[in-house]
């Protein structure tokens, strides 16, 4: 079974390290994109690595199915959040003519 | 009469008048528009009319005591209690106060019937009855009082009651100076009456026997009263001689009369009731009343009596050159007053009541007699500008006459018998001198008063034609209250006809349980008839002769011209007796100028001293509260400002945190999740004070920021202009 070896090969370790690629990309997406949409991409990047972490410590410990149905609850919520994050860009485009967020700093003390 | 009969009636003597003077005093416009003048008069005459029957009914229960118990009492009120001081407001009756509420309200009485018609014209009406009426209620306390200080309250109020009688008519800037020179004239007196008060009372109380103000106690403490010293003088002889300052004011002796005839300012009812009949005889009713405390002092008595005598002729003489009718009347009423005040002073009180007494009834009669021809002449008082009026005011003419004889001292009429018994109780008692200055005053007497007689009534009437033709003889309402005083100007003297003449002088015994015990009580009991009695009798009767017969000469027959009299020593007498002696110039020179320079010097005393210190204070002050003011202004202001303007500033550059970037603030959120990865392996002893230090180091480098990027200095926080550009 060469599924079987490779599977055997792959570890939690394996996955780990994706997800921790993947969060650490979707944080930099987060911290350095200006633009809004960018910014809620790497929300989602980062959702994902969460997913994978969760998938991977459900396979590796557990052998029942809490980490899948948790991640099919935040890609759910993922789809919620992105639907109020793309409606909040709307509201400020409306409201700045842009979706900038350095040009939207009218919390600023 | 340890046991004094208590009447309740008493009260209303003095409330009658108290209650009609409240009345018209409150009501009285109202009731003079609604109902006319009459219900004035009607309200006035029937409190007087009331309390004179009470007076009556009092009397009569005294009459019907056996004379040792002849005591009413009535206690209204309790008043002071306070130590050794017990005063209540309790009315007495006794022989004296009798004779005296009869004389107020009955004399009273008719001159408020004679007011009804000799006010008729005026205005104001009602005030001048309710006047009246509290007059006769203070004159009614001062005469009912059992003791020296409702006396003194009784005192006051007539003295009040006189003010504002001779200032009725205070339209005239003269009336209301005679007014004011009555109060304040009065007010020196009355200063000597307090204080005679206080000195009995205190030194009675240092004797160590008790002390009292009721007239009926004093009389068995006085005698405590002997060897007792203030201020190194006999305390009796003081106190009798501070009461004495006291009569003088009251009743018009030397040196505080001047106010007596310019009292006559006021309207003519009321110099016949309260500068005639009544309040001025209060001094004497005083001393009488105090009786045995005068008789403890000889040297007191002796001043009394000397000062009554000169009061006697000095007043007599200034009578003899008046021309006004009402100022003749006032000397006469001053010399009169100082006839019974010699009478206290050698111990006759008797006597000088009885004088009191028909002096009351003929002088009124002549008041309101002239006031009858002051009515009649419109207002006319200079005799010279008089005459003739015997045929048109028959009434009046006779009237006046009856009285005048009464005064003058000739048989049978009052004034004779009560003169004389004063004179010869003076002669008797080992005062030969007083007793000439007396006879000679009661010549001058007769003279003045039928000079008066003669320039009024006889003669031609040397008025204008316009006055010839309103002259009329008073109404009735004004003549019968002359008609009744006239006959007691003739009939009052019986009641004291001296054993002498086959009397028994009925007034004398009355008054003997009041007097019994004094120095000169005793006269009544000497009933001997002395042969130079008889002959004191006929030089006085025969002096008045002269005097009459001297004023027929001069001023009806004119056969003798008056000028012979008055240029003798080339005029001199005459003119300081017709122009008083100088004695108002002599007190304006030096009472009044002295009180007005004093007041001068207080005023500048006050103006260049007391303002100088109070400005200064005020100054001073203002300079403190300046300086204060800088410091709350500078320091204060300036470290609470400067306070807030550090946390201002502070709170300014934290505020820079909030950029509202979403970056950094991301940035902070993941570099602080790094941190804290790391904290909790550090211990809590490290990490308080590391967390401590990065605070303090966060304020520091906060307040070093603000201060060097808004370039302040420390001094800036200071001043004004700093702390308005720190804003």
């Amino acid at each position: 079974m060469i599924m079987d070896g490779l599977l055997l090969d792959i570890g939690l370790r394996h996955f780990l390290s994706v997800s921790l690629i993947v969060f650490v990309l979707g944080l930099y997406c987060v911290l350095t994109r200006k633009n809004a949409i960018g910014i809620l991409l790497g929300v989602e990047l980062i959702l994902n690595s969460a997913n994978i972490n969760y998938i991977a410590f459900s396979y590796f410990s557990s052998g029942n199915y809490d980490g899948q149905v948790f991640a099919i609850f935040v890609i759910m919520l993922a789809a919620a959040e992105a639907v109020i994050g793309l409606a909040i860009v709307l509201g400020i485009y409306q409201n700045f003519s842009s979706i900038d967020i350095e040009a939207v700093d009218s919390l600023q003390g | 009469m340890d046991h004094p009969l208590l009447v309740s009636s008493l009260r209303w003597i003095v409330l009658f008048p108290l209650l009609g003077a409240v009345i018209n005093g409150i009501l009285g416009a109202k009731i003079q528009e609604r109902f006319g003048k009459n219900g004035i008069s009607v309200v006035a005459c029937t409190a007087v009319g009331l309390a004179f029957i009470f007076a009556l009914r009092a009397f009569f229960q005294l009459t019907s005591l056996v004379p040792e118990e002849r005591y009413l009492l009535d206690t209204l009120l309790r008043w002071i209690h306070i130590g050794a001081l017990q005063v209540d407001i309790a009315f007495a009756v006794d022989p004296l106060s009798g004779l005296m509420i009869l004389i107020v309200t009955g004399i009273g009485g008719l001159i408020h019937l004679y007011s009804i018609g000799y006010m008729h014209d005026d205005e104001a009406y009602w005030r001048f009855f309710a006047y009246l009426n509290l007059f006769t209620a203070a004159m009614l306390t001062l005469v009912l009082a059992d003791n020296l200080v409702l006396m003194f309250v009784g005192w006051e109020g007539v003295g009040l009651c006189s003010y504002g009688l001779i200032g009725f008519w205070y339209k005239e800037h003269a009336n209301t100076t005679a007014g004011n020179k009555a109060f304040i004239v009065n007010r020196i007196g009355d200063a000597g009456f307090t204080l005679g008060i206080f000195i009995i009372f205190w030194s009675l109380f240092e004797a160590g026997h008790g002390t009292t103000a009721v007239f009926r106690d004093l009389g068995p403490l006085i005698h405590h009263l002997e060897g007792q010293m203030v201020w190194g003088v006999p305390a009796a002889t003081l106190a009798a001689l501070c009461l004495f300052v006291g009569a003088t004011g009251k009743s018009a002796q030397i040196p505080l009369y001047v106010w007596l005839p310019d009292a006559m300012a006021g309207p003519t009812p009321v110099s016949a009731l309260i500068h005639a009949a009544t309040m001025v005889t209060a001094g004497v009713y005083m001393m009488a009343r105090m009786h045995f405390l005068f008789s403890l002092s000889p040297v007191a008595l002796g001043v009394v009596a000397t000062v009554g005598a000169l009061t006697a002729l000095v007043a007599a003489t200034i009578g003899l050159a008046q021309f006004d009718i009402k100022k003749v009347l006032a000397y006469s009423t001053v010399s009169q007053l100082g006839y019974m005040v010699l009478g206290v002073g050698v111990g006759a009180y008797g006597a000088a009541v009885f004088h009191l007494m028909t002096h009351a009834f003929f002088k009124a009669c002549l008041f309101l007699g002239s006031g009858s021809v002051i009515h009649a002449m419109g207002d006319e008082q200079d005799m010279r500008k008089m005459g003739g009026l015997r045929e048109k005011m028959p009434l009046t003419f006779w009237t006046f006459l009856i009285s005048t004889i009464a005064i003058a001292g000739i048989p049978p009429l009052a004034g004779f018998f009560s003169k004389d018994e004063i004179l010869w109780l003076t002669f008797s008692g080992g005062h030969p001198l007083l007793w000439l200055i007396g006879f000679a005053a009661a010549g001058m007497t007769a003279f003045y008063m039928f000079r008066q007689v003669f320039m009024v009534f006889f003669g031609e009437n040397r008025a204008d034609e316009h006055t010839k033709e309103h002259l009329h003889e008073s109404p009735p309402v004004m003549t019968y209250p002359l008609i009744v005083l006239a006959v007691g100007a003739v009939f009052a003297g019986f009641l004291g006809v001296p054993p002498a003449l086959g009397g028994s002088n009925i007034l004398e015994h009355w008054l003997e349980p009041v007097f019994a015990g004094g120095h000169g009580g005793g006269h009544a009991a000497h009933h001997h008839v002395e042969v130079i009695e008889y002959v004191l009798m006929v030089a006085s009767v025969g002096i008045a002769a002269v005097g009459i017969f001297l004023a027929y000469l001069i001023y009806y027959r004119q056969s003798v011209s008056a000028g012979t009299f008055t240029a003798v020593g080339g005029g001199v007498p005459y003119r300081a007796v017709f122009n008083k002696y100088y004695v108002d110039e002599l007190y304006h020179a030096t009472a009044v100028r002295g009180t007005l320079a004093v007041s001068w010097l207080c005023s500048v005393f006050d103006r260049n001293v007391i303002d100088f210190i109070v400005n200064n204070v005020a100054k001073a002050t203002g300079a403190v509260g300046w300086a204060v003011g800088r410091f709350d202004h500078y320091i204060i202001d300036g470290l609470v400002n400067g306070l807030a303007d550090v946390i201002f500033g502070i709170g300014n550059r934290l505020r820079q945190i909030q950029t509202g970037n979403l970056s950094i603030y991301l940035y902070v959120i993941v570099g602080a999740i790094a941190v804290s990865q790391f904290l909790p392996r550090v211990g809590a002893d490290i990490l308080v004070p590391v967390v401590i230090a990065f605070l303090s180091l966060v304020i520091v480098v906060g307040i070093a920021l603000w201060l060097s990027t808004r370039r302040i200095q420390w001094r800036l926080m200071f001043t004004k202009e700093g702390v308005s550009e720190l804003r």
